[in-house]
């Protein structure tokens, strides 16, 4: 059985930038507002989502054929739902500080929207190998992103990027960038920014066509 | 085909005639430049109140802030490869306001970092002059009030080390909202208070007020309907209670009520069109200035009262929609 979409290597390099879940597809706005006012929340939700992304994409891929039409959202939920359990436990037990400084994000993996547009997408439709390399390149696009939104937030919120200290001694903390407004003007200023490249580079794309 | 092109070269060109759609009215004298050069002209006394009261931190914030405005306004129109509009003082007139709401004691880069948000979040974001949904100089003000509290808050203003005498003591607000002091009426009108640069002599603002209003650069509407909801409401709060230390008239002339009524709710781009839509913000204005003085945390609220009102200017405008003459326009039917 021939199977139709992307390659494997399509589906892991279009998650990075050509699809970022964040940038491109602006799912997952959550935890990409919620914890990115530091670098270390940042990256704990990323491998985080990536844990859960790459299991829950195996595990659909594996019982793609069992899957009912009406009852497939169902079951996608049920399947993200026992892996986020296992990450949050695990969260819980060996990093207790930074479980209660994520609180509710982590539980709430279960309804980012990327993990279940994934599971629809891709691995309800494709083998095991294509649906894992998928997980991978989303999971990199997505802790990309949320790199990208916690460096700004976190150097000009706090003075410091993964706790130590970076900038110099006086800097004042612009206190807007760790509180919700700066997710928000952060998200929406590298959103534009990212649109921007985007469209230098599909113009330098067309004119080269053209010459 | 040819012979009839011949005929019509050898017709006398007829009479040029111009046609365009109306309005027909114009006037090359209403442009947005001379309302910017209006409104500077008007914040001239403001400027030389600001001076005689804050000396250096004056100065100071007012070359900041107006520097810094355009060069943000110059660097933000090149990145959007639109032709350069520092020729309409636009943005010297944001940065000049956003200037004179910030206290002299505030360090450089508050107004620098304030000018950069007023005219990139305020402004260039939203598409430029005449696009911006929110007041720029109030959004930069906003902006740099919630980044450094410790700077523009309400205990920055004060400054015991200053050689300048008003800026020892706390604002007329702050010293009422924490230990119920009242300021003397004569003191709040001249302006000889601790305060923001532009906001502490109600004098100048009536001065400068009144010419924007009698240039129609401002519409009167709007700071007499934020004066008349304040009135109400500051007279219904010493109605219930007598003992209230400020009078109608204190809360008036203090704080930055007048500098907000005249100069920040005014500006015409993020203000209704109508006049009936330009008192109702005005009373919403004053009505959320007076809620947050009394109710909030901040001892003042004309910032936050001006950008709340903003967001609602496009439902003012669609409920306040003028009848045309000859009755309603009839529902087309579909």
């Amino acid at each position: 059985m021939t199977e139709k979409g992307p390659t494997p290597l399509e589906r892991f390099i279009n998650g990075i930038l050509p699809e970022n879940p964040v940038y491109r597809q602006v799912l997952g706005m959550c935890p990409t507002l919620a914890v990115t006012n530091g670098m270390k929340a940042a990256m704990t939700m990323a491998a985080a989502v990536a844990f859960v992304l790459v299991c829950a994409n195996i595990l659909t891929s594996l019982i793609r054929n069992l899957l009912k039409p009406h009852l497939r959202i169902l079951v996608f939920t049920l399947t993200i739902a026992t892996f986020v359990t296992v990450a949050d436990r695990i969260i819980a037990a060996y990093m207790y500080d930074m479980s209660k400084q994520l609180g509710p994000y982590i539980p709430l993996i279960i309804v980012n929207c990327i993990i279940i547009c994934r599971c629809e997408v891709c691995a309800s439709k494709q083998n095991v190998l294509t649906a894992a390399t998928d997980a991978l390149g989303q999971s990199l696009g997505f802790a990309l992103a949320l790199a990208s939104i916690a460096s700004v937030r976190e150097i000009l919120g706090s003075g410091s990027w993964f706790g130590i200290e970076v900038m110099p001694a006086g800097w004042p903390d612009w206190v807007v960038m760790v509180l919700p407004p700066g997710a928000f003007l952060t998200l929406g200023l590298l959103l534009g920014a990212a649109n921007w490249i985007g469209e230098l580079a599909a113009r330098r794309r067309t004119t080269q066509g053209v010459a | 085909m040819s012979e009839e092109q011949q005929n019509q070269t050898e017709v006398a060109p007829a009479p040029s005639l111009e046609v365009a759609p109306g309005p027909h009215l114009h006037t090359t004298k209403l442009s947005t430049r001379r309302m910017m050069a209006d409104v500077l002209i008007a914040l001239v006394p403001l400027v030389v109140a600001a001076l005689a009261v804050f000396r250096m931190g004056a100065v100071m914030q007012i070359v900041v802030c107006t520097a810094a405005a355009l060069v943000a306004e110059y660097l933000f129109t090149a990145m959007r490869g639109k032709p350069f509009s520092l020729g309409d003082g636009s943005a010297a007139v944001t940065g000049l306001i956003l200037a004179l709401s910030l206290p002299g004691t505030a360090p450089w880069y508050v107004g620098a970092i304030g000018s950069f948000s007023a005219i990139g979040l305020g402004k260039v974001v939203f598409g430029g002059l005449g696009q911006n949904v929110f007041n720029p100089a109030m959004v930069g003000r906003a902006f740099v009030m919630i980044a450094f509290p410790a700077a523009v808050g309400a205990s920055a203003y004060v400054d015991t080390s200053s050689v300048v005498e008003a800026v020892t003591r706390a604002t007329p607000l702050t010293a009422l909202k924490q230990e119920g002091l009242p300021t003397s009426l004569a003191d709040l009108f001249i302006g000889s208070t601790n305060g923001s640069l532009g906001e502490t002599s109600a004098l100048a603002c009536l001065i400068g007020g009144l010419y924007l209003c009698i240039r129609r650069t401002a519409s009167w509407e709007i700071p007499a309907g934020v004066i008349a909801a304040v009135a109400v409401i500051a007279g219904l709060i010493n109605l219930t209670d007598m003992q209230a230390h400020w009078t109608v008239a204190h809360h008036i002339l203090g704080g930055a009520l007048l500098f907000g009524a005249f100069f920040i709710a005014t500006d015409p781009v993020s203000s209704p069109l109508t006049p009936k839509g330009k008192w109702i913000f005005g009373a919403g204005v004053g009505a959320l200035v007076m809620l947050l003085r009394k109710l909030s945390g901040y001892p003042e609220g004309v910032m936050f009262a001006v950008l709340i009102m903003n967001a609602l200017v496009p439902l003012i405008n669609r409920w306040t929609i003028p009848v045309p003459v000859g009755g309603p326009v009839p529902e087309p039917k579909s």
